[in-house]
């Protein structure tokens, strides 16, 4: 187990390395630089400039200042942000936990609607249940995040006013940072209609996040529970006179589970990808808008730590999810 | 009264290109106790026939029967938790491929401490205790330490026991073993079959076993039963069949047997079983028999009471006036009511 662990690991560092060097020569791809876009429209002299990109170290060859980056991040230095002067990392960590709640909140509604309509889907195959839950998550699997999150905006905020348009929580509320949660700072703060003001902030971009993940997560789960129906050991259970509901639930669904988890584990990739647009269209405070703005502003450490800090997050949690493995399946923990 | 009745048990399934008759009109009585073998190449639907009396045919088959009967009770009228209670606990399955036929994500000792206690409702600890006295019987050495153990840590053969092991769990009157040696290595097969008989004998259960091998057959049964393409072609007491075969389809059977094989080469069928797609309008097997005559390829025959048994074919081989029927190309008795 602890070499299983040691070698993926060890997996991690090639993947550090494309990372940061895929980042670090792609924002200097884009044309302009951090001087020019903190000067803004008024401009910046050429002298000034040329001065600016000395400090900056920007006149250097790009591998020398690759080189200077990396020796810093070996040390734990992410750098500082060229515009709010702050740490990259402690804005990071600051900004984490409302991405983490979305996410988390978005996989929560993907995996409690995604598992048992594909498991329905699979136990009635060909029914109208089955055709129909097929159709929608392919709908829902090729729609555009940012054209999806308008449309629901328009629909559920604008048409009907059921939930907020954007932001965490309603302006009348300043809820102190404490686990960084505000579902769990709201309640924790005793303010009367913070936590449901925070609750309704969370429903939309929630669905938007989960909409791709549900629809990948029910169609795996409809195909993987086909395949185990047909396996021997289900007519075998059968056989046995146990009820339907346990022969699918207990003696099918178990086996399912591994591709399952799998498709879930990856989804957390796909799920900060997805972060970036939907914080960016409900203005949530999260990672993802960080980062777009990083872009626009031409922030190069935040954007090189960002990226590198979500990479690290996927990439443990894919780690957790092969873990996870041994523990659903007898014959992986065994093999090793 | 016997144990189990079938009359015209039908299994059908709709496809694209119309019905598939995977059973057609299986009659058959069981006794207590009794050991009744049933043979036939693959796909002439003994394994299907079975399933259909466990309830377990899958999605979309339909069965329909005259009756199917259990001690008296109707398999086909009961709802599906009644049939659930019987099965499992009186009349139980084993199948092909034991190795995939238990699930591999729950140990030995949950899988069939599961069944005994669903059925005999005892507590954990008192399924626990059944479940290593039933391993130990079916031959397996440690048994306590084996519950514990998933079935990819088993063998071929030691799965098979398990399987057993869970079949027997609930003292079942009988036990369905549909062709159990057939995935495993030879030297296995004969203990598996022994293990089978031993505890038949001991138990006074019935047994129907399902295989496509006539040397398995000719240890174990009393009674033969002999399918092909979904329909009875001739049932005879074990060392009769064996002896005098009544039926074209039987005795080209036995002659396939490597035992009676001449001067080195192994006696084939030529053909296969007929599809979905190519039934015979006769006899089904009129395609491969070395007899068919035009009659027995337009007119199906009846399955007839016949020597002590009973035979579906035109020309019967114990037939005396056989040879002058194929000739007339008339039918058994016809020629009997001319003369």
């Amino acid at each position: 187990m602890f070499r299983f662990v040691l070698s993926r690991l060890g997996f991690l560092i090639p993947t550090f390395i494309g990372i940061t060097l895929l980042t670090f020569i792609m924002i200097r791809l884009v044309p302009g630089d951090p001087i020019e876009a903190q000067a803004g429209e008024r401009g910046i002299s050429a002298a000034r400039h040329e001065e600016l990109r000395k400090a900056y170290g920007f006149d250097q060859p790009v591998i020398v200042q690759y080189g200077l980056y990396i020796s810093r991040v070996l040390q734990g230095d992410l750098g500082r942000s060229f515009v709010t002067r702050n740490s990259v990392a402690s804005e990071f960590f600051e900004l984490f936990p409302a991405t983490v709640e979305l996410s988390l909140c978005a996989i929560i509604f993907a995996v409690v609607i995604g598992l048992p309509a594909g498991m329905i889907a699979a136990v009635r195959r060909n029914s109208i249940f089955d055709h129909g839950v097929m159709g929608i998550s392919l709908t829902g699997y090729s729609m555009p995040i940012f054209w999806w999150g308008l449309l629901l905006i328009l629909l559920f905020s604008v048409q009907l006013g059921w939930t907020p348009v954007s932001g965490r929580i309603d302006l009348l509320y300043y809820i102190e940072p404490v686990t960084g949660f505000l579902l769990i700072d709201s309640l924790l703060s005793g303010e009367e209609g913070a936590f449901g003001s925070a609750v309704s902030h969370l429903i939309l971009p929630s669905i938007v996040l989960g909409t791709i993940p549900l629809a990948v997560i029910a169609r795996m789960t409809r195909s993987a529970m086909l395949e185990v129906l047909g396996e021997d050991y289900i007519r075998t259970a059968r056989a046995k006179g146990l009820s339907g509901m346990r022969v699918i639930a207990l003696h099918a669904f178990r086996n399912a589970l591994i591709p399952i988890v799998t498709v879930i584990g990856l989804q957390v990739g796909v799920l900060f990808t997805g972060a970036i647009l939907t914080e960016t269209i409900f203005s949530w405070p999260g990672v993802g808008k960080w980062l777009i703005e990083a872009i626009y502003r031409r922030d190069y450490p935040v954007l090189q730590g960002g990226v590198l800090l979500m990479g690290a997050v996927v990439m443990i949690v894919n780690l957790l999810v092969d873990l996870a493995y041994g523990i659903i399946n007898p014959r992986i923990r065994h093999a090793r | 009264m016997a144990l189990l009745q079938v009359r015209n048990l039908c299994v059908r399934f709709p496809t694209a290109g119309g019905m598939l008759q995977a059973v057609d009109g299986v009659s058959f009585d069981l006794d207590e106790g009794e050991v009744f073998g049933v043979v036939g190449e693959s796909g002439s639907g003994k394994s299907i026939s079975m399933l259909a009396m466990m309830g377990l045919v899958p999605f979309p088959g339909i069965v329909t029967a005259d009756r199917l009967t259990f001690d008296g009770q109707s398999l086909l009228g009961m709802s599906a938790r009644q049939r659930r209670r019987l099965i499992g606990k009186d009349i139980a399955m084993i199948f092909q491929d034991p190795v995939t036929s238990l699930n591999p994500c729950f140990t030995v000792g949950f899988q069939i401490e599961e069944t005994i206690r669903l059925h005999l409702g005892l507590d954990r600890k008192a399924a626990r205790r059944r479940a290593i006295e039933l391993l130990d019987q079916v031959g397996i050495t440690a048994p306590e330490s084996r519950l514990s153990a998933y079935p990819h840590q088993l063998s071929g053969g030691m799965s098979q026991r398990v399987m057993i092991a869970m079949a027997i769990s609930c003292n079942p009157r009988l036990l369905i073993a549909d062709e159990p040696t057939t995935a495993l290595d030879v030297t296995i097969q004969a203990q598996i079959l022994d293990l089978l008989l031993d505890l038949q004998r001991d138990r006074g259960m019935a047994l129907i076993l399902i295989t496509h091998s006539m040397g398995v057959v000719a240890e174990t049964a009393k009674r033969v039963l002999v399918m092909y393409a979904g329909q009875i072609m001739e049932e005879q007491p074990a060392a009769k069949l064996f002896a005098a075969p009544q039926h074209p389809y039987t005795e080209a059977l036995l002659n396939a047997l490597p035992e009676r094989a001449m001067d080195g080469r192994l006696a084939t069928i030529p053909g296969m079983v007929p599809g979905a797609y190519d039934r015979p309008k006769g006899c089904l097997f009129s395609p491969r028999c070395v007899y068919a005559t035009d009659h027995s390829r337009n007119d199906q025959p009846a399955l007839r009471d016949w020597e002590g048994g009973r035979v579906r074919c035109h020309y019967p081989l114990g037939d005396p006036q056989r040879l002058q029927n194929i000739a007339a190309d008339t039918p058994i008795g016809v020629t009997e009511t001319a003369s």
